[in-house]
């Protein structure tokens, strides 16, 4: 692994401060920050080879269609998916979860068949869904947690049923870090007769991913988590699934012949690609994987556990701290949700704020599970590659701040 | 960021205990306000006769920001008319947006001038305001 000071120095936002404070980002969850080979790679990309891709033969116009199905021939290695005809760029996460629901759940999902959630989903994973149940007729079922925030096997065989037609469910929790079972759950919803939809918004900047040994049909993340850029995204689909499955969006690029009254549509992934494509986005995206593999995913991931490990430790040192999330490094992300008695989260995050410490609080954007755990919000730190142990340490330090500023005494 | 022009003494006391904090048992209009970001989530409810707020309480949970904001403004509203209390709701809201800065408006809100200090933070002024918008949308039932 490269010395964390190198890791540091490619990520120019980390040397700034705020408020005279050198910035803390914990907020690694909603957006990571960006190394410079990603921002150089987006900037050349707009200084030397900007055109619409597909489009004319242009000198520049070859370039850009190079650099753009380059960007998707690395995404496809770097998941595993068998062909790059299976990566389709979309604007991020939610556009590809919401592509499966239009295209996939609206056209295959019938009355009275069963879509099972996970209760900690993410509302790009959730509210979708709803949509295709109201206008199908069919029934939303949830797979709810353990005390101990695991998904019970028991649960697994209770809720996925021959009636179920689909699953769609996160590989990471985004508030608890929970990392979900999904090898087993995908080859047990598979033998029910029901296919999967990972949402990989959070596992994918932390785990080496291979959808075909997850065998996932489908799969989708976002740039921006992953040291990427913001606006693009990917969905990983089964060829036997993307061929069947209507156009999501219509208009140019993803049309084979048009006439006046119809019209043929191009083959994959571009059935789905409608319209100029972010290939400013899917470059920098190529690049932020270039970024990963020169550390290695296992090591990442292996560096981020001490982190988690670490925090896990010291927030238990915190008074009137809890923890929402297992408190073992193990079968778990760099993600930590918590609260201090009698302190709001918001109040939280513009106390530690003031410290240059960037945490999140809120309900992120998981409102079912929140309510589940009888916390209408939470404050949350995330860790990516870059941060330390010192910094976690300051963390700690502020929070043991918080309820002082609130007028609490200790 | 000074954290103490922000949590200051009143805006805590405010917070924590807040003898407005409670239901009324008749009600005139009530409107219940959220702010989705924070998870703020109040309940206001107005007992008004004659045009006259008689009495007002709140329900509900959130930070300590708009705890302290919908305490302070019960104080305020209470015992006048609603067409006043209108009044003082744009004023704070105006204050916030930073368009209303003369000394003798402003020093109508009373204590309520504490929030002041929040129109510098662009990411606390939706639960400083959620009372007061709250209280217009309440009115309106009226
Ligand atoms: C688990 C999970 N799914 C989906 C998303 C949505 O990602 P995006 O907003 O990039 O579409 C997020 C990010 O907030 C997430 O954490
Ligand atoms: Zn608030």
């Amino acid at each position: 692994m490269l010395s964390l000071d190198a890791i540091r120095a490619q990520f120019p936002a980390l040397t700034q401060k705020v408020y005279g404070k050198p910035l803390i980002y914990l907020d690694n969850a909603a957006t990571t920050q960006t190394p410079i080979d990603v921002l150089v790679a987006c900037r050349e990309y707009k200084e030397k080879s900007n055109a619409n891709p597909h489009r004319g033969a242009h000198y520049l116009g070859v370039q850009a269609t190079t650099l753009y199905e380059n960007a998707r021939n690395k995404v496809a290695k770097f998941i595993n998916a068998a062909s790059s005809q299976e990566v389709i760029f979309t604007k991020n996460a939610t556009e590809a979860l919401n592509l499966v629901a239009y295209s996939y759940g609206m056209s295959k999902i019938s009355q009275d068949e069963e879509i099972v959630l996970c209760i900690s989903e993410h509302h790009s994973n959730l509210v979708p869904w709803q949509m295709v149940a109201k206008a199908k007729g069919a029934k939303l079922r949830y797979l709810y947690l353990a005390d101990d925030y695991t998904l019970s096997w028991s649960e697994v065989e209770k809720v996925i049923t021959e009636k179920t037609a689909l699953v769609a469910i996160a590989q990471m929790s985004n508030v608890l870090g929970t990392v979900y079972p999904l090898k087993d759950v995908i080859s047990y919803a598979h033998e029910k007769g029901a296919v999967v939809v990972v949402d990989g918004a959070q596992s994918v900047p932390h785990l080496q991913t291979d959808v075909q040994a997850l065998d996932a049909d489908f799969f989708a993340f976002s740039g921006h988590k992953m040291y990427g850029p913001m606006g693009i995204g990917v969905l990983y689909g089964k060829r036997e699934h993307l061929e069947a499955m209507p156009p999501f969006l219509r208009g140019g690029e993803m049309v084979e012949y048009v006439e006046e009254q119809v019209t043929t549509f191009n083959e994959l992934p571009y059935k789905f690609e409608a319209g100029t494509p972010n290939v400013e986005g899917a470059v920098g995206l190529a690049a932020a994987i270039d970024f990963l593999e020169k550390i290695s995913l296992e090591d990442v991931k292996a560096y981020e556990d001490g982190l988690t490990s670490y925090a896990l430790g010291k927030l238990q040192e915190v008074p009137y701290l809890k923890i929402y999330g297992a408190l073992d490094a193990k079968g778990r992300g760099p993600v930590i949700s918590f609260s201090l008695e009698g302190c709001h989260p918001h109040d939280v995050a513009t106390i530690v704020d003031s410290d240059g410490i960037a945490l999140r609080a809120g309900h992120h954007c998981a409102q079912p599970l929140m309510r589940y755990l009888g916390a209408p919000a939470t404050s949350r730190i995330s860790f990516a590659l870059y941060n330390t142990k010192d910094e976690i340490d300051a963390c700690v330090a502020s929070l043991k701040g918080v309820r002082r500023w609130l007028g609490h005494g200790s | 960021m000074d954290l103490s022009a922000l949590y200051t003494e009143l805006i805590l006391e405010h917070s924590q205990k807040s003898e407005h904090k409670r239901q009324l048992k008749t009600s005139t209009c009530s409107e219940r306000g959220h702010n989705p970001s924070c998870g703020d989530d109040i309940t206001i409810e107005l007992l008004v006769e004659d045009g006259k707020i008689v009495d007002a309480a709140f329900t509900g949970s959130g930070c300590a920001i708009s705890q302290a904001s919908t305490s302070m403004m019960i104080d305020l509203i209470k015992g006048r008319s609603a067409e006043e209390a209108q009044t003082l709701a744009n004023i704070f809201l105006g204050m916030i947006k930073r368009e209303i800065s003369s000394e003798a408006e402003l020093e109508l809100l009373e204590e309520a001038i504490a929030f002041q200090n929040v129109s510098n933070m662009p990411a606390r002024v939706k639960c400083a305001v959620l009372a007061w918008h709250t209280l217009t949308e309440a009115m309106k039932e009226l």
